[in-house]
């Protein structure tokens, strides 16, 4: 990059180091000379989040850096190099595939394949309505059942999408979060038919409300009874299920949204400080709480970067619980986290390339230091993958752990000054967003002042503009674009799916206890007006086989519903 | 006499939250010089239709992701034919619709489809050239 091109950061950079003698020896002689012959390629060097990259980084990078202080050794503060001692020498990464499509028979037709295949944990991905906390059969359901995942609508659904699958060994990962705690309470209830003790229960529920405000937007009530919704689930989950993490505290979707690595990690360790506020105001101890929040990041194509983000972002989670918030127990300050390969990273355009994306993602979050990941297939760009699609998807995965050698050793990148650099770099950049966020009053006011909406859409709206100029190549795409392009296989689900999921509730509306389900959510509707905990009210409910948009209209009655102000 | 502006409605139809793309084309056609109304999230096609009709615009644009682009889109150019706008307005959709769909869509009455990893000029030079 020309000196005259130099950012801000670049400058303050440049001043700051204080490079050895015999580094700038090396500058004046042997690199001088090699430019001289053979000038950087033009354009700049930047990541994929635009961040500006050096040439080379040396101790000189590295000026208050105390390994001890900074680094540690895994399993131990401030956890940069991982939350166990061994990392994967122990166990593996457990392989949890997000899948969900069509009809509940359907997908626990596929959760049997993916087990069968050597998958490790389940995923669960709820169709729109679902999401929406819509019945399969009400008028804005129509042409998305059973779409972008499966349709669940009441517990006779998740009866049949668990059905021969034993809730008390498999670990279950569920991405829902308006209505969390609805089918959250569907899940419990699966299980304890199947005879399983609450207890015994291990698994995850996305739950993770604030991110939907700020990125996917899948959002039904306004911010502070979605929060209590939440908090009733942190309550429920210390008394009665000691091994659920009640929330995963996502940065994936606001990555998917377009946002920086660094907006990723600061947005979503915020969002996570919130949390863990509104569980103290309800009187919970964060020793108590906290061991059971989870995190959930991206793995975007820039491979350095997103393994600085990784491990910066439980070093400054430590940090955040220790003097933030005065956590006194190890497991309350130790963030684990899930990773899903970046699915906007992917390409309609030859997406047999898009494998290799994936490939190097994974292998990002697992130098991260990952506790579970999720490989996209090669067809998301087009549709749900084909079970051979996904099936690929998991092998990749078994390739990393099994052939790659990267697990025999743990943080095998530590010490690398590159990546120490931008490991403190993140650390840094995150405390600048937490500073303002914090000035605007926390993440629900700045959410409704619109201030991470508008960080993200403009990382969005540059990004696709260096990729319309070129300045950032993307394979196949906008370079090496194939003339023509051979169709691949894609899923395909048929309305057909719909007219099913509608006769199940039918018949469902007319076979169950109607009186005792009206009696449920007149109970339910009056714990939400009050402020007892509303998950024993939802527990019930469900097993009497209120569906879930009865519930949900129940909670809109009381709570109303939430209309962003766009920002574009 | 100036040339008057081109008015495009963005809507983004169906329960789908995803609104990275329909927030890039709304600010990449502004850029563009064009006047354009970004309708929001979870816009029935009786309100497109609506906001088409009293924003006496020249183009609608779809962002659809979530796989319900036929149920949409047949919906949305029944409202625009009862309304006699269906031969006045450009009707573009953007987002994941699979090849085997296009021709279903472009019989129904749309203009173009724009996959994904389209650039943003090509849009812009497509809305030019075809706006009425």
């Amino acid at each position: 990059m020309t000196k005259e091109s130099k950012t801000l950061t670049e400058e303050r950079r440049e001043t700051q180091r204080k490079p050895t003698p015999a580094e700038l020896q090396w500058e004046e002689t042997v690199l001088r000379k090699a430019l001289e012959v053979s000038p950087e390629r033009p354009g700049g060097f930047t990541t994929v989040s635009g961040v500006p990259l050096r040439r080379l980084y040396t101790p000189a990078d590295l000026p208050e850096f105390d390994a001890e202080r900074d680094l540690g050794f895994p399993g131990q503060p401030p956890y940069t190099r991982g939350i166990h001692a061994t990392m994967y020498r122990g166990r593996l990464w457990t392989m949890r595939q997000f899948s969900g499509f069509a009809t509940p028979e359907e997908t626990n037709r596929r959760y049997h394949y993916l087990l069968s295949q050597g998958q490790t944990g389940l995923s669960v991905a709820f169709d729109l309505p679902t999401l929406m906390g819509y019945d399969s059969d009400h008028a804005l359901a129509e042409g998305e059942v059973g779409k972008c995942g499966v349709a669940v609508s009441s517990l006779r659904d998740m009866e049949v999408l668990f059905d021969r699958i034993p809730l008390a060994q498999v670990t279950t990962s569920m991405t829902i979060n308006s209505p969390a705690a609805i089918i959250w309470a569907m899940y419990l209830a699966v299980a304890e038919k199947q005879g399983a003790k609450l207890e015994q229960l291990s698994g995850t529920i996305q739950n993770d409300i604030l991110k939907e405000y700020i990125a996917q937007k899948e959002y039904i009530f306004p911010p502070a009874p979605s929060m209590r919704l939440v908090v009733d689930t942190f309550e429920f989950g210390v008394k009665h299920t000691p091994r659920w993490n009640t929330i995963s505290i996502s940065g994936y979707h606001i990555r998917e949204a377009g946002s920086t690595a660094l907006q990723e990690l600061a947005f979503t360790l915020r969002d996570g400080i919130e949390y863990v506020e509104w569980g103290i105001a309800r009187g919970l101890d964060v020793d108590e709480f906290v061991p059971r929040l989870s995190f959930f990041f991206n793995a975007h194509n820039d491979f350095f970067e997103e393994i600085a983000k990784y491990r910066a972002a439980r070093r400054i989670w430590y940090r955040v619980m220790s003097e933030r918030f005065r956590a006194r127990t190890e497991r309350a300050r130790m963030l684990r986290f899930h990773t899903q390969t970046a699915g906007c990273s992917l390409t309609a355009q030859q997406p047999y390339v898009n494998v290799i994306r994936t490939t190097i993602q994974a292998l990002a979050a697992v130098l991260g230091g990952t506790q579970s990941l999720h490989t996209n297939s090669l067809d998301e760009a087009w549709a749900l993958p084909t079970e051979a699609a996904a099936t690929l998807a998991l092998r990749t995965q078994q390739v990393i752990a099994h052939e790659s050698g990267v697990t025999n050793t743990v943080d095998p990148l530590g010490g690398s000054y590159f990546l120490e650099w931008f490991t403190n770099e993140m650390e840094r950049g995150c405390n600048e967003y937490f500073e303002k966020i914090d000035a605007l009053g926390g993440m629900i006011p700045a959410i409704e002042r619109g201030y991470p909406q508008r960080e993200i859409a403009e990382a969005a709206y540059r990004y696709q503009q260096a990729v319309d100029r070129k300045e950032k190549i993307i394979v196949g795409v906008n370079e090496y674009a194939a003339a023509e392009e051979p169709p691949i296989e894609i899923l395909q689900i048929d309305e057909s799916v719909a007219r099913r999921q509608k006769e199940r509730l039918a018949e469902l509306r007319r076979t169950r206890d109607n009186r005792r389900v009206t009696q449920c959510l007149r109970d339910l509707e009056a714990a939400a007006r009050g402020d007892k905990n509303t998950m024993p009210y939802i527990l019930e409910a469900v097993r009497a086989y209120a569906t879930l948009g009865e519930i949900c209209d129940a909670f809109r009655s009381v709570f109303g519903t939430y209309e962003e102000v766009s920002i574009t | 006499m100036a040339k008057k502006k081109i008015r495009v409605v963005i809507a983004k139809p169906g329960l789908d939250g995803h609104d990275r793309g329909a927030k890039v084309i709304a600010r990449a056609l502004r850029d563009a010089g064009m006047e354009v109304i970004y309708t929001g999230l979870r816009q029935t096609p009786e309100q497109i239709a609506s906001a088409a009709l009293q924003e006496d615009v020249d183009v609608i644009g779809l962002s659809i992701l979530s796989g319900a682009h036929l149920v949409i889109v047949n919906r949305l150019m029944e409202l625009l034919r009862e309304n006699k706008l269906a031969d006045d307005v450009l009707v573009l959709v953007g987002g994941i619709i699979p090849s085997e769909d296009i021709p279903v869509l472009k019989q129904a009455g749309v203009a173009e489809v724009f996959q994904p990893g389209t650039p943003t000029q090509a849009i812009i030079e497509f809305i030019r050239t075809r706006a009425k």
